[in-house]
């Protein structure tokens, strides 16, 4: 992405609040101030250091004034883009941005959501389309399934092979303490499950969980005088398809193509050069299409690349080692736990699931239906 | 751009009362435009002219929804119509399941009734 530089800025802190179904009550604003009091803690700063303000809610139109007021800070730079569950890897290249330009030097991106507690409906309520709304879509699931129903016919992608990403999910959440979903879980039980909209039944579709979680973010300079390891902003890219699925170019090719390239470019580096893989796999086919899409295996053979145990813990390419949206933890816009995760990773926290000599990572964020993609490349200091 | 006397839903909607599928034609990219809207998202132009659709197209994407409460599983589809546009649809007169892509449709206008306005709908162009 022109105009940011590599390794400029860095995430220093990071942190989830409260996740799975918080206590009765809670607020979106209650969850994003517990992640950025534990994702302050993590780093060493302050409240008193935040100058830089940004963060996303569904559950509330003016999340920066609601939680500049509840944190009691008053911010040189805001910034409330909402994009979907990718809006956060957006925010990492504007507070990036921010940061370079001396726009604040302390930034948090915080994020929050109490949808399993007040319900799915409440929480994110759906705008009226007269072109789609009539034939009942049961959204997002249906627009996926109609992107999975076009990977299937034109690949010859299988359940199976869906199924596959739920089951490496799920070994990698069993390896998560904080994960949701603590039993295994087979190929024969994800095809048998109820189904929602085909090809996916419930557990080709991520969780409705609470949670929320912040992250950190300083200059290189700033960053290399705190407490842990900087995971180094290495490179950024975005893409904005469309927004409703009827209007998406093509279905089996997302703008995770030209994020990534964007980032890999700004980065230097390519899918060979990343170690660890964190993508949004909001639903099975979203980890098959952005593996394609980013590199990592070549259009169209995303089934079989996930078919035999490749992205599960011990295989090739460690992909969602939190357990991802579909087992570890999804509260709507999943795209900050990423973030959170290819940190931890980099700075070798993780425990049982730790991937080994890990340097670079990537998260990537989904948002909408396949409508908006983010790349972040992050690296530790030896890549810089 | 003057004030527009009539949106371009309204248009649309009028079309369907008529039993028409219209869609909009984009003279300077010459492609068609859809949804309905007020300038050309190839050009920028606002030079948009109203056609109506043969209304034959082909299965582009395909599924079935299965209510979670009450009703039975329906069909939810992309439909490409010859004239080079996409939409959402259904296609009706036969199982959900048994929609295929690649398979031939025609429009069928569908009115739901009350206050409801209009929508199309496809069916298969050659007997299942």
């Amino acid at each position: 992405m022109d105009g940011l530089q590599r390794g400029s800025a860095a995430i220093v802190g990071v942190a989830e609040s409260d996740l799975g179904a918080v206590a009765q009550d809670m607020t979106p604003m209650d969850l994003m101030a517990q992640g950025i009091h534990r994702a302050l803690a993590d780093c060493g700063l302050g409240l008193r250091d935040v100058d830089g303000l940004v963060c996303a809610t569904a559950q509330s139109r003016t999340s920066g004034l609601n939680l500049a007021e509840y944190l009691g800070i008053s911010p040189t730079f805001v910034d409330t883009t909402i994009l979907g569950g990718s809006s956060f890897m957006f925010h990492v290249a504007h507070a990036q941005a921010a940061l370079q330009l001396g726009l604040c030097k302390v930034a948090v991106i915080a994020y929050g959501s109490t949808q399993r507690t007040i319900g799915r409906r409440q929480a994110s309520v759906r705008e009226y389309n007269p072109y789609e709304t009539p034939f009942r879509p049961f959204l997002p699931s249906t627009a996926y399934a109609l992107a999975a129903s076009r990977h299937m016919h034109q690949y010859c992608t299988t359940r199976e092979q869906l199924a596959a990403v739920a089951v490496a999910a799920r070994e990698w959440a069993l390896l998560n303490p904080v994960a949701w979903e603590k039993k295994p879980l087979t190929i024969a039980e994800v095809l048998s499950a109820r189904m929602i909209s085909y090809p996916f039944t419930v557990r080709d579709i991520c969780l409705v969980t609470d949670g929320g979680g912040a992250v950190i973010m300083t200059t290189a300079e700033r960053a290399r005088s705190l407490k842990k390891p900087p995971a180094y902003v290495l490179g950024c890219g975005q893409a904005i398809t469309h927004a409703n699925i009827s209007s998406m170019p093509d279905l089996t090719v997302t703008g995770a193509l030209a994020s990534g390239r964007a980032a890999y470019a700004m980065a230097g580096l390519g899918a060979k050069d990343i170690d660890v893989v964190e993508l949004y796999d909001a639903f099975t086919i979203n980890t098959i299409l952005f593996l394609e899409d980013l590199g990592f295996c070549a259009k169209g053979e995303g089934g079989s690349f996930v078919a035999d145990r490749r992205i599960a813990p011990k295989g090739s390419l460690p992909v969602n080692t939190n357990g991802g949206g579909l087992s570890y933890c999804h509260p709507g816009m999943y795209g900050l736990f990423l973030l959170i995760e290819a940190t931890r990773q980099l700075r070798h926290e993780c425990g049982a699931r730790q991937v080994a000599d890990c340097e670079t990572a990537i998260a990537h964020g989904n948002g909408g239906v396949l409508s908006s993609q983010s790349t972040v490349i992050l690296g530790t200091r030896a890549t810089l | 751009m003057g004030r527009m006397e009539q949106s371009p839903l309204a248009a649309y909607q009028a079309h369907l009362e008529k039993g028409e599928l219209a869609y909009q034609w984009s003279p300077e990219a010459q492609k068609a435009v859809f949804y309905p809207r007020v300038i050309c998202p190839f050009t920028g132009s606002d030079h948009l002219e109203w056609r109506v659709s043969t209304g034959l197209g082909t299965v582009y994407a395909t599924t079935v929804v299965h209510p979670a409460r009450e009703g039975p599983p329906y069909n939810v589809a992309l439909i490409d119509c010859d004239e080079g546009f996409r939409l959402m649809s259904r296609v009706e007169d036969l199982a959900p399941e048994a929609v295929r892509i690649g398979m031939r449709v025609r429009f069928r206008v569908h009115r739901p009734g009350g206050d409801d306005p209009p929508y199309p709908v496809f069916v298969p162009m050659e007997p299942p």
